[in-house]
Formats: structure tokens, sequence, C-alpha cells
């Protein structure tokens, strides 16, 4: 079995609105996804039914062999973390090391394994120097970094990030980038939810395609910057690179400079 | 020097506590009818010198503030912050901090400024739905705004802003939140207040974007401001990449394609400047 199972799920709230409509995927351990899609596309309330925070209306979610609406929050949480889209909605101590202490303790961890967690999470999202500062006085920016560490220290098979990208500049791009990488390295599953195109094309091999509450593909970067079709329906937009390039006739499967410079120097 | 609209001279500011200032002796002058666009890392100075500008700072936040800053010629302390507030519109970086709560829905949301600025009731209705259409949020109008999503919370608190009608405007990274289709929008939003004579002053990471709408590019790097001028002077400027300043693709390339022996015309920023080069090249090349 996959460690998360959609089965034709669909989501409405207690006043009729659907967000999520007939949602099929499997997600394997290990791996690394992004889910893109317009505002309203249903992509955040489709992860929260992974952890739990909502339970389909229909359809059945299953994480590592669970039946979500068999089980609490409070124990899905421990399968799958996420981290709030606005970090405000998370943060409540008065240190980021209490923030991020927060999640193991609770989990019922020993102390020392409580510390390790924290130094370890506090260390991937790069906010080690920031320790016993309050949260509130860090720029939203980094708060986001404080929630990623605090849902990292909770050590669950699963992340889910809803837009990391949003307002972060070259620096925090290259830490999201760095941390993704080391959750590969560490066997972890991530989700991602990004507006970021450049950082999607660069970042993963698996993209899932979501448009008006329903996935539409399952694609790699290429695939999904080649469909035209596919992106009109999703509203997005290729990247800069590719567009030039195919403005100017060069071949469409460029992604990167480097591919860029590649293929005019080889033609002109 | 010129004096514009918003002058800022030798401008230091510290915040309450803090080891050292924000912003370190900043000079510039904010002309009437400009797109000014502030770049910088995060915590470089670029929310604060906003709020130097609209008065927050030292109203609101203390801290001690050298320097002088003038509105009209004339010191921006000798105003009161809601004197201010019809002249200078302020969006914040983060939506739920513009949301007043004191209303629950949408529409009333973004009439409540209207209201408090004593505008006739009827005339409220038009401007609140002209500006709903504008951001595209005519389907919130009866939702509360607390229940929005992010993006959608961003919008309305740029449109609660728009129905203001300030000469300036002052905006903190108004489409992080945003899907790309949503961010051309706002940008496309803020392209019309300049045709119609407004004044921005925008906090963005959106290069692309910026490349294309802004006259003027501002970076600020730990407080100073390191580089500043017309935004084809500045962007193309290759050596801010390693200042950790992002910069647009058409640079970068630009660079990449210079370094492989392709002789580009300097000061290329957008994609259309570009196109032309790289046509123009392929033309030469094919005669």
């Amino acid at each position: 079995m996959s460690l998360i199972e959609f089965n034709d799920v669909s989501f409405s709230y207690p006043n009729g609105f659907l967000a999520v409509d007939q949602v099929s995927f499997t997600i394997e351990s290990g791996e690394n996804v992004a889910i893109v899609g317009q505002n309203g596309a249903g992509k955040t309330t489709t992860v929260k039914m992974i952890n739990g925070l909502i339970k389909p209306t229909s359809g059945k979610v299953y994480v590592n062999g669970k039946d979500t609406a068999d089980y609490t929050t409070a124990t899905l949480s421990r399968e799958a973390g996420y981290v709030f889209q606005n970090p405000d909605d998370q943060i409540f101590h008065n240190t980021v090391r209490k923030e991020i202490e927060y999640g193991p303790r609770m989990l019922g961890f020993d102390e020392e394994k409580v510390q390790d967690l924290t130094q370890q999470a506090a260390h991937l999202a790069r906010v080690e120097d920031y320790l016993e500062e309050n949260p509130y006085n860090l720029p939203l920016s980094v708060r986001k970094f404080v929630t990623i560490a605090s849902v990292l220290a909770m050590d669950t098979e699963i992340l889910i990030f809803d837009e990391p990208t949003a307002g972060q500049d070259v620096a925090g791009l290259e830490t999201l980038q760095h941390l993704l990488q080391q959750l590969q390295a560490m066997g972890k599953t991530a989700i991602t939810i990004t507006h970021d195109m450049d950082f999607v094309k660069t970042n993963f091999k698996k993209i899932f395609v979501m448009a008006n509450k329903k996935l539409l593909r399952q694609v790699s970067p290429k695939a999904l910057f080649q469909d035209r079709q596919l992106l009109e329906q999703a509203m997005l937009t290729q990247p800069f690179i590719m567009q030039l390039a195919e403005e100017i006739g060069l071949e469409d499967d460029i992604l990167t400079i480097e591919d860029f410079v590649h293929a005019f120097s080889k033609n002109y | 020097m010129v004096m514009g609209l918003i002058d800022l001279k030798n401008v230091t500011y510290t915040y309450p506590l803090a080891d050292e200032p924000s912003i370190k002796d900043f000079t510039y002058s904010f002309e009437q009818g400009k797109f000014y666009a502030i770049l910088g890392a995060n915590e470089s100075g670029k929310t604060t010198l906003c709020n130097i500008i609209r008065g927050f700072i030292p109203d609101f936040f203390q801290g001690e503030l050298t320097g002088e800053v003038l509105f009209n010629q004339e010191p921006l302390s000798h105003y009161t912050l809601s004197e201010l507030a019809p002249y200078m519109g302020y969006v914040f970086q983060n939506p739920f901090n513009q949301i007043t709560g004191a209303r629950d829905n949408v529409f009333e949301e973004i009439a409540y400024g209207l209201e408090n600025l004593g505008v006739a009731k009827g005339d409220i209705e038009k401007q609140v739905k002209d500006i709903m259409e504008m951001t595209n949020i005519m389907s919130l109008a009866d939702k509360n705004p607390f229940e929005l999503s992010g993006g959608q919370q961003q919008r309305v608190a740029f449109a609660s802003i728009l129905a203001l009608s300030p000469d300036i405007f002052i905006i903190d990274e108004p489409t992080s939140q945003l899907d790309p289709q949503e961010s051309e929008r706002i940008f496309d939003i803020i392209h019309q207040l300049k045709n119609a004579g407004k004044t921005i002053i925008l906090v963005e990471h959106k290069i692309e974007l910026i490349s294309e709408y802004a006259d003027e590019v501002l970076v600020l790097e730990e407080g100073r401001l390191i580089c500043s001028g017309k935004k084809h002077d500045v962007l193309s400027d290759i050596s801010l990449k390693e200042r950790q300043i992002d910069l647009p693709e058409t640079t970068l390339l630009a660079d990449a394609l210079r370094k492989a022996g392709y002789n580009i015309p300097e000061k290329l920023i957008t994609k259309e400047e570009m196109k032309a080069a790289l046509m123009a090249h392929i033309k030469g090349v094919s005669q």
C-alpha cells in the first residue's frame, strides 16, 4: 500500500461549499511532490486532509494504512506535519526555542530526544541564531522558517509545506531548496504547495496540477511546461527562459539558463 | 537636490532596544507620479523604510529617528497619522494586520475606510463595487474576511486601500501569497494607478514584474541604500547577484551569453528587450 492514498475524495464545507472534488492519487514513501494551481484550486484543503485537520465528506484518505476517518487529528499529526500558510496561525510561544520544542514534547519524547530534534530542526531551517528571540520580533519570512522548524522537530514521516516560497528572498529560497534535499536524503516524504514556477522547475520531479477543485494531472516539470493546454487550464505560466526560447525558435524543452546558452550556441 | 514629494535626508533609525540602526544614513527623493520598487534581502530595512515614509515610525514604533523626513517639503512630523491617511495608503505585508475585524463581510470591510472618511452612502456602494471588480473579489462580497484564504485576504487588504484612493501608495509585498495570474493583476492595477498620477512605493520580490513596470529601483543591504536609480541601470548590474539580490532572468542570461562569447547589448532587463537583441543576432548570423 502507498504511504498516502486518496480514493475519490471530496470535501464540502458545512455551508455546502465544495472545495475538493473527487480527487484520487497516491504518494509513495520518500517522494518529493509539488502541488501547483491557482488560488482557490483546492490545494490547501487537499493537504489538510492528509494530516486529518479536515476529513473527507466523501471518499477515503489513507495515511500509512490508516483510514483518516477513524483517527483523531492528534494521532494523524504523528504521521504528517503540516506547516501553515500563515505562520501567525501557528506560532504561540514567546521564544523560538520553546516554539520548536513544543511539538516533540507533546509527542512524549524524552528530554534528550526533544533537545536533539530541536537542534536538528533549527539547523535544517537555519533559525539557530534566533533560538532565544521572540518569534514576533522576527520578520514574516523568518517566522515561516520558525514554523517549519517546529514541524520538522516532530520527526514525522510526511511533511507538508503550504506556500513556503511566499515572500522569501534569495537566501530563503536557497534554505528551502537545501531543506528539501536534506529531507529526501533522510527518506522523508515532502509535499509542497507553491506558486513559484522557477522553484518548481528546479526542485521537483513530480508535480500535481490542480484546478477548479480537481487534480488535473501528475507530471514532470518539462511535461507540465510544454503542455499549453494544461498550463492554460491551471492558469499557470511557463518559466521565463522557456518562453523566450520558444519565442526565438529554440527547442521547447529549455528550463535553465545553461540549457538556453547551450541550445543557442548550437544553433547560432 | 531636487525637492520631491517625499524627501528623506540622512535618515537613520534604530528600533527601541536594538543594538544597531535598521536604516542607516538614507537619502532619497521620491517624486510625484513615479513608481519606485524597493529591493533587498529580508531584514535589509525595506519594511522599516516604508514605516518611516508613512510616519508609523516614530509615531507608533518609537525608537530613535535622526535626519529629515519631508512630505511636500514640510517635516512629516507636522502631520498626525490620521492627517496623512487621505494622502498615503499603506498595504501591509501581512493582510491579517490590515483587515479591521470591525465588519463581518468583505463588502463592508472595504467600505469601512470610506465611511470613516465621510464619503456619502450612495457613492460608497459604487466605489466599493468598482474596486471589487478591479481586484477580482466580487464573489467574496458576502464572506467573512477572516474565513478567506491567504491570497484572498491579500486582495481584500489591497482593495480596502485602493478604495481610499490616496495619492501615494506604500505597498509591502502585495503578491506574496498570490498565484502568477493574480500577481499580474495586482501589478496591472499598480500600473493603472501610476498612469493616473499616483506615486507608488513598492516592496516586492517578483523581479520580472518590477523590471517591466517600475520606474526606479532602490536596493537596500543591512539598512543602507547600496544602489538606486533608473531600473535599467540598477537591474542590469550583475554584481548585485553576489549580494544576494534577485535579478531579472534577462540580466542573468545576458551575463551567461556574454561569458559564452556573445556580444549582447548593455542594460537589457526585460524579456522583450532580450528577445529583440537575440533576434537581431540571429538575423545577423543568417545573412
